[in-house]
């Protein structure tokens, strides 16, 4: 009798060591790719990056395979790239941010409308539409039905609508964590709607809504296949909204298609993975300074 | 009721950072089918004390614990955790029968959960005997497929007894037991306490000292993670030794 | 109130924008594959041909259907076991330590790599020692597809499921343990069951991750217009057709792409719709 509780301690401790073996393993597994690719971007993307990697446009095939051949560094950078991000951006954000914000207030101060619930699962659907599918959406509403070719607006249209659900979400569950004491303290004294909403509510939730907006930027600044359809690329700087426009994960995608610009790909993919990576941290700093919420 | 102890402690002592003791130095020795209480203000470490005895503290790594338990002249750090927890069984302060499991599956649940392979007809058994010592089976025997969640605070109470006794334990800690209960399931509980104590060694942590007057056989008072007094229940409260078993007592501090 | 109005006014136009927006975009995908399913009909799903030639262009959603669903099936099976270890050693094994807190946001970290960016990994990564082991000449297929795929998903997987896990009650798995059961029988007959719908939930709506990326697939799949034949032949997605073809298409072949589209959007939004609505009922 002994022996078979012996025999059972035994095997189910062994059991036990063996499970959290294979969890320790498979979560080492888990996160080995990310060193991988973060070593990878270090060692080879290294090389290409100096002020003139972000101050000149991008070179053309001829000039990088002289430069390889010859075993120099690759002229030229990223600089249409960059200006083409920047300006799509803002656009975006001109575009997303408002109404997002507004939307999640909306949604706050409408929790029990059946209309609210309607318009909470549409963003919640439009949060998972895959982001090729509003490139089309895009490419059909402006590259033909507005400025009748590639252009920036239309790739600032396709991340707008990509920054637009995240916006309304983080506003409407930032929104929601303010104590109701607040709101109840404002309306006592008296003071109209809207002026709690912008004196009360936003200032209190400002790094809620802050890091719901860096978390849609950041989003946006990798994509690159709504913007194929949409603002194709372009060679140079281009600040004309209707006109085609480079990005930088457009210019990796060109890169990346051309034999002869191979390091450019890890420098430009260098460059952007740091800039998302600085994004996220600078959100999860404010989130942790947060003085109200 | 004999007198050789089956649990003694010896000089324990658990702290949870460097230099800061919920139990300072305790040694008692507790006697054998016998319903012996731990009492004391909150904080007096009584909860801790208890947890040691079934080795539940080292679920968290920070807790440091010297000195010795013996169950039966046995150190209760000689032998695998997961096997004195068969000889040594516990009861919660809430309720907690497992809700992804029935009744039935709740009080066949140690087996289970030790991968201990049964017979239909022992498990019945065993679901039997249990349920009907801890006067449940006739409120439940309709029942024993369904999910534990429709009983009363009490009646789950009285599923987790038997549940901590499917295995015969030598002996069964309660922690606060009836603290979440209502005063009549209470007073149930307090009962089947007089009775499990023919069958089982019973160690009842309890923040109300009138429960440890009315059903202990032992009592050990502790403060500030010190063992005051212990004794005879009935001497303890009557005639308490130690001046601070005597504020305690008569509601100086609660 | 003059000013109230006006916010209230303001507040519900902007939530008008979402609606118009979705009920626009319905439309638009809408109408611009009719043209495709007029010609073709309902055996536009079915059909795995994809012929260009003018004159007797045959297109059909279904190989890219089919290379859709297998990638991100078999990225999700690839992923659960990882998401799973992630989990338990931020929830149960380390939780609230040091360590835990470091491998969460290792795994987050995997969330802000770009799509791209994974794709030429793969490219020069993954895809000569997918070479190196024989099974595929040229590296590209489903089976790489699938794995960058996976890698991509799982700190979506990890992070709910990892919530979740931590949420199961301590009093629960105290009372487990004290009936003497090791760690991992503890795990595995209280914490997941308990946890079990938040997991599964979890898992879907990583699918439903994979179901819509496009750059890193493209540039591994393999660009072959065809239901895959084997794990590691090539193959397209729905997204990957999409990004592939869309720039010089037009006509009935445009047609055609926006139609897949509309299909991957329906899979997409139901796969996701089923994720949240079993995280609401159980969790």
């Amino acid at each position: 009798m002994g022996n078979i509780l012996a025999d059972n301690i035994n095997r189910r401790s062994k059991r036990n060591k063996r499970f959290k073996g294979l969890i320790i393993s498979g979560s080492i597994i888990t996160v080995i790719p990310i060193f991988l690719i973060v070593i990878n971007l270090i060692i080879k993307g290294v090389r290409q990056i100096n002020l003139s990697f972000f101050t000149e446009t991008s070179p053309d095939t001829f000039q990088a395979m002289t430069a390889t051949a010859n075993g120099e560094v690759i002229p030229g950078g990223i600089a249409n790239g960059l200006v083409g991000s920047l300006i799509m951006v803002l656009l975006a954000s001109a575009l997303a941010i408002p109404t997002g914000l507004m939307t999640g207030v909306y949604l706050y101060e409408n929790k029990k409308k059946r209309y609210a619930s309607v318009i909470r699962s549409l963003t919640d659907v439009l949060q998972g539409v895959p982001s090729i599918i509003l490139g089309i959406i895009a490419y059909i509403w402006i590259v033909k039905g507005v400025t009748r070719g590639y252009s920036a607006l239309a790739g600032s249209i396709a991340l707008a609508i990509m920054m637009l659900p995240i916006i309304v979400r983080s506003t409407e569950e930032t929104l929601s964590m303010i104590p109701v004491q607040i709101r109840e303290a404002s309306f006592a004294l008296g003071v109209p709607y809207y002026k709690m909403m912008i004196k009360v509510l936003i200032p209190c939730s400002f790094s809620g809504l802050a890091t719901g907006i860096l978390l849609s930027l950041s989003r946006i600044l990798g994509e690159t296949a709504p913007l194929m359809l949409t603002s194709l690329g372009s060679p140079g700087i281009n600040l004309n909204i209707a006109k085609p426009s480079s990005a930088v994960p457009l210019l990796i995608w060109d890169f990346y298609n051309d034999p002869n610009m191979v390091s450019m790909v890890w420098s430009a993919s260098l460059f952007l993975m740091i800039f998302v990576l600085s994004l996220n941290i600078l959100s999860r700093s404010i989130s942790k300074n947060r003085k109200y919420i | 009721m004999t007198d050789i102890p089956i649990l003694t402690i010896d000089d324990l002592s658990i702290s949870y950072e460097a230099g800061k003791y919920a139990v300072k130095n305790v040694s008692a020795s507790i006697k054998e089918y016998a319903i012996t209480a731990i009492m004391g203000p909150s904080g007096c470490g009584k909860s801790t004390l208890l947890r040691a005895i079934n080795r539940m503290h080292e679920l968290y790594p920070d807790i440091n614990v010297t000195g010795d338990i013996k169950l039966n002249e046995e150190s209760i750090f000689d032998i695998p955790a997961i096997e004195l927890r068969r000889k040594i069984g516990m009861v919660f302060q809430r309720p907690n029968p497992f809700p992804n499991m029935t009744i039935y599956e709740n009080v066949v649940a140690g087996y289970t959960l030790n991968d201990i392979r049964l017979k239909k007809s022992q498990r019945d058994d065993i679901v039997e005997k249990a349920l009907r010592s801890v006067t449940l089976w006739d409120e439940v025997k309709d029942s024993l497929f369904r999910k534990g969640t429709f009983l009363s605070g009490g009646q789950q109470q009285r599923l987790c007894i038997a549940r901590a006794i499917s295995f015969n334990p030598k002996i069964l800690l309660l922690d606060e037991p009836t603290s979440a209960l209502d005063p009549i399931a209470t007073s149930k509980i307090e009962d089947l306490l007089g009775e499990l104590k023919k069958e089982y060694t019973l160690l009842l942590v309890t923040h109300n000292m009138s429960q440890a007057a009315r059903i202990s056989d032992d009592s050990m008072f502790m403060y500030l993670g010190e063992l005051v007094e212990t004794g005879q229940t009935e001497t303890l409260f009557t005639n308490p030794k130690d001046s601070r078993t005597e504020a305690y007592l008569t509601g100086k501090f609660g | 109130m003059g000013g109230d109005r006006i916010t209230k006014g303001l507040l519900f136009s902007s939530s008008l924008v979402l609606l118009l927006l979705s009920a626009g975009m319905i439309f638009t995908l809408a109408s611009g594959a009719i043209p495709a399913f007029r010609e073709f009909g309902g055996r536009f799903i079915f059909s795995s041909a994809w012929d260009p030639t003018p004159g007797k262009e045959q297109y059909g959603a279904l190989a890219f259907i089919a290379g859709t669903m297998l990638t991100s099936l078999l990225a999700l099976i690839i992923c659960i076991p990882m998401a799973f270890s992630a989990s338990l050693f931020v929830s149960e094994y380390y939780k609230g330590t040091r360590i835990a807190s470091v491998l969460r946001s290792l795994v987050d970290l995997l969330a802000g790599v770009p799509s791209i960016v994974y794709g030429f990994w793969g490219f020069y990564t993954l895809r000569p020692l997918i070479m190196k082991t024989g099974l595929s000449d040229q590296g590209f297929g489903i089976f790489t597809a699938s794995l960058i795929l996976a890698i991509m998903i799982v700190p979506y997987a990890t992070s709910l499921s990892s919530e979740i896990i931590s949420m199961v009650s301590t009093e629960m798995k105290e009372a487990a343990y004290s009936l003497g059961a090791t760690r991992r029988e503890v795990i595995f007959n209280v914490v997941i069951p308990s946890a079990m719908s938040g997991i599964v939930a979890s898992f879907i709506l990583a699918l439903g991750r994979a179901l819509g990326e496009t750059m890193a697939v493209t540039m591994l799949i393999g660009n072959a217009n065809i239901i895959p034949k084997g794990l590691f032949s090539p193959g397209n997605t729905m997204a990957s057709v999409i990004a592939n073809q869309f720039g010089e298409a037009d006509g009935l072949k445009m047609s055609a792409l926006i139609a897949i589209g509309l299909i991957l959007f329906a899979i997409t939004a139901l796969v996701n719709a089923l994720g949240k609505v079993i995280i609401k009922r159980f969790a």
